[in-house]
């Protein structure tokens, strides 16, 4: 079957040529060809059916990934968007499906990720009968999408997708979720053309830049004798990591990363210090309470970020650029707010710095971080007891991908040592769960991530406890053939749980002490081949076996038990009380 | 600061599902909306919220600059007590044999400014309008006199600080039309096809 997608160009011939009828199943099929998209994953069901059916004529332009869960799915999804930078997209039938889908939908959400989720519905006569596998889903994921809607008739879909794309991928990203009746995706329509969405009445993507206030901020910066920037995920959303370096580097900035800023400039570069936030390096949340001017640049100082509001840079004038007004002051009350997409405002802030280096300034920051590697870092990297510690895994990984690997992590100690201990090159480097902590987003968002970048090497980090919740999705990987490296760091316990009851509740292990499976096993009953192993002097070899491998591989570690994550800002207590053992 | 009573006016597109998402903003805060009513402007496609809550400033602000990042709302102004001219309507059913045979009441109804909109033989049914102490006064006064129904509607309220939201809907507009805008051609009928 020809493409009835239609580009610019010949938007004017066709619209004058006869109209063709097409189902509604298929017009979701030519939107995504129209938006670019190539890979879908998804899971079948009655009320998607047909838009499945239809998708049998489209395979050889659009690949669909089956998963083995709808969570792993959008999980997917969410991998494939955050490292292609393009819109993922899924597709869950009604009900159960849909439901299924809502965790991955909430971590988009609070993550910023464009998503346009398909749902199947049921037939639009039956809606509110409590239908066989009917459910609200638009009103169910109302509080976690961008936007959401219901489409009953075939004809909408063109525009309703368009519009669905639209506001995905457009000023803070997120997901929209559209739920198509059964009847909508099977009527024919007249069809003429797919015409991509750039206004919406009511809809604004990015403010308008006031340059009054750059002057302002720039002028703050220009007096600063301690300025600290902190960098979040808005750097990569607006593919500003360019303008975000040739910012820092004029004004001779100290910068630290959120987790989802982490890769938009490479981790050696010299003005690199670090992560913020509760397991972040010691110098940048020690100095956010010393610096003068603190300039936040596409983040959204989180509490487990800001740690205690009521202490938190008290002392200094804070500049926060951001897409999303409403963002500005609502967790830290702005001198400057700089409203608008970092790649415009940043280029205009840069212009009208003076230049500046900050010697002194920074070296505040690697005084203390010399301190951080002897108290912690050195005996994570390299430990004297015969037990292997997560940090040392990621050491090596390191080393052996040259710093050029998609680090995809789950939630827990492994990631928040993962965060502190890889080293990236490239941007969209590292993904992981941020603002939603979702345990199972590591492997199906691996897959995803995979399919988003082919070329680059992706793995895969996860504990024992998360493993076990998306571990179905093996299955994906053996089906389709995705090389991902799998990475598990066994230490017997929901680790980061246990590491909060030994540290605020008298080590009262309760329920989380976690058996594993033997995973070489479970990994060989879907062909995929796996390696245990328990020593260090095992370590590097097999690191070097799984990476040179041509496929999916997993290889489990044995790590120590109680090991635990430091530094850390305790609950409740401010950043610069961030403790180092 | 101290929480006082806050109209919300919220300007937004006439969409199935809007009205959720707006009530969703408020009970994820814990916000209890003492007032809520929707309807129509003068522009075609636009309606109108008008949300009463009472809380402290801050939290007003900051809730309304979430309610005007969702994609259908305009534009949300949240204003004060002083700042708008408001109204509600109250009905009030009272036994006709009491209003005839009791001159105090007559004398009651004159003083609250009411209107009888309905008398039966029965009964009848008396509206005012106004302030929230003014409807509530003539309630009071009325119910040792078998008052049988009462009902009472949102507050609907206009800034008095504003030239209408027309002509911001119009400036809004204008705001940066996205670069190929021009080459839309479903730009000029925008309402049949973006507004659903
Ligand atoms: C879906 C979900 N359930 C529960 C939690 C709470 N939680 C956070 S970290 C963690 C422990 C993770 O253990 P594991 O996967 O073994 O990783 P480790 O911390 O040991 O590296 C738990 C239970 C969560 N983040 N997500």
């Amino acid at each position: 079957m020809e493409t009835l997608a239609i580009t610019k160009e010949e938007e004017s011939a066709k619209m004058a040529q006869p109209i063709t009828s097409i189902s509604g199943g298929q017009a979701v099929l030519e939107a995504l060809i129209a938006e670019d998209v190539t890979t879908i994953f998804g899971y079948p069901g009655g009320a998607i059916m047909p838009i499945y059916d239809a998708l049998y004529d489209y395979n050889d332009r659009l690949e669909h990934i089956l998963v083995r869960h709808e969570q792993g799915g959008i999980h997917a999804a969410q991998g494939y968007a955050r490292s292609s930078g393009k819109v993922g997209v899924v597709f869950a039938t009604s009900g159960p499906g849909a439901t299924n889908l809502v965790t991955g939908i909430a971590d988009a959400m609070i993550d910023s990720t464009p998503l346009v989720c398909i749902t199947g519905q049921v037939f639009a006569h039956l809606l509110g009968t409590d239908a066989f596998q009917e459910t609200d889903v638009v009103n169910i994921t109302t509080p976690v999408t961008k936007w959401n809607y219901q489409v009953t008739e075939a004809s909408e879909i063109p525009h309703v997708l368009a519009k669905a794309f639209y506001i995905a991928k457009t000023g803070r990203p997120g997901p929209v979720l559209i739920d198509i009746t059964k009847n909508a995706q099977i009527e024919k329509f007249d069809y003429t053309g797919y015409i991509p969405c750039n206004h919406i009445r009511s809809y604004r993507p990015k403010p308008k830049v006031r340059k009054e206030y750059v002057e302002q901020a720039a002028a703050l910066i220009n007096e600063a004798k301690k300025p600290f920037v902190l960098f979040g995920q808005g750097v990569v959303l607006g593919g500003a990591e360019k303008e975000f370096t040739n910012f820092i580097e004029k004004a001779g900035l100290p910068s630290a990363w959120t987790i989802l800023g982490e890769s938009a400039i490479p981790t050696a570069h010299p003005l690199n210090v670090g992560m913020l936030g509760m397991h972040g390096n010691y110098a940048p949340n020690v100095l956010t309470n010393d610096c003068d001017v603190l300039i936040a640049v596409g983040m959204r100082f989180d509490d487990r970020v800001t740690g205690r509001l009521d202490k938190y840079a008290k002392q200094a004038k804070i500049i926060h650029l951001d897409i999303d007004p409403a963002e500005i002051d609502k967790n830290v009350k702005t001198t400057v707010p700089v409203w608008g997409d970092c790649k415009e405002t940043l280029p205009m802030l840069t212009e009208l710095l003076d230049k500046k280096e900050h010697t002194e300034w920074l070296q505040h920051f690697r005084d203390l971080e010399k301190e951080e590697i002897k108290e912690v870092i050195h005996e994570e990297l390299n430990p004297t007891s015969e037990i292997m510690s997560m940090g040392e895994v990621v050491k090596i990984l390191n080393e052996l991908t040259n710093d050029d690997a998609i680090i995809v992590t789950d939630v827990g100690q492994h990631q928040m040592v993962a965060c502190r201990y890889a080293k990236f090159k490239n941007s969209r480097s590292n993904i992981t769960s941020g603002g939603l902590g979702t345990m199972g987003f590591g492997l199906p968002a691996a897959i995803g991530a995979k399919y988003g970048a082919p070329d680059r090497t992706v793995v895969a980090i996860a504990g024992d406890g998360g493993i076990q919740m998306t571990i179905q999705e093996l299955g994906t990987i053996m089906q389709f053939g995705a090389d991902v490296k799998i990475l598990i760091l066994n230490n017997n316990f929901l680790g980061m749980v246990r590491q909060w009851q030994q540290l605020f509740n008298d080590k009262r292990y309760s329920f989380v002490n976690i058996t594993s499976p033997d995973y070489v096993t479970v990994a060989n009953g879907y062909h995929i081949p796996a390696k245990k192993i328990d020593k260090r002097e095992d370590l590097k070899g097999a690191l070097k076996e799984m990476l040179d491998h041509k496929g999916a591989y997993l290889l489990e570690i044995m790590v120590g038990k109680e090991n635990n994550v430091f530094p850390m800002v305790p609950q409740g207590c401010s950043v610069s009380e961030i403790r180092l053992k | 600061m101290n929480k006082q009573e806050y109209t919300l006016s919220i300007f937004t597109e006439n969409q199935i599902g809007l009205l959720n998402r707006i009530a969703i903003m408020f009970s994820r805060r814990k916000i209890n909306v003492e007032s809520l009513n929707v309807s129509p402007t003068e522009i075609e496609g636009i309606s109108r919220f008008t949300i009463v809550i009472n809380e402290v400033e801050e939290v007003v602000s900051k809730l309304s600059r979430q309610i005007e990042k969702q994609v259908e709302v305009l534009k949300a102004y949240y204003n004060t007590n002083d700042d708008v001219i408001w109204q509600e309507l109250a009905l009030y059913k009272v036994p006709t044999s009491v209003i005839s045979e009791k001159a105090k009441v007559e004398r009651l109804l004159r003083e609250y400014g009411a209107q009888a909109v309905a008398i039966r033989s029965d009964y009848t049914v008396f509206e005012t309008v106004g302030h929230r102490q003014e409807t509530e006064g003539l309630l009071e006064a009325l119910a040792p006199y078998g008052l049988i129904e009462f009902v009472r509607s949102a507050r609907v309220a206009i800034i008095k600080n504003s030239e209408g939201f027309h002509l911001k809907l119009k400036e809004f507009e204008q705001q940066e039309p996205s670069e190929a805008i021009i080459e839309n051609e479903f730009l000029d009928k925008r309402d049949e096809v973006f507004t659903m």
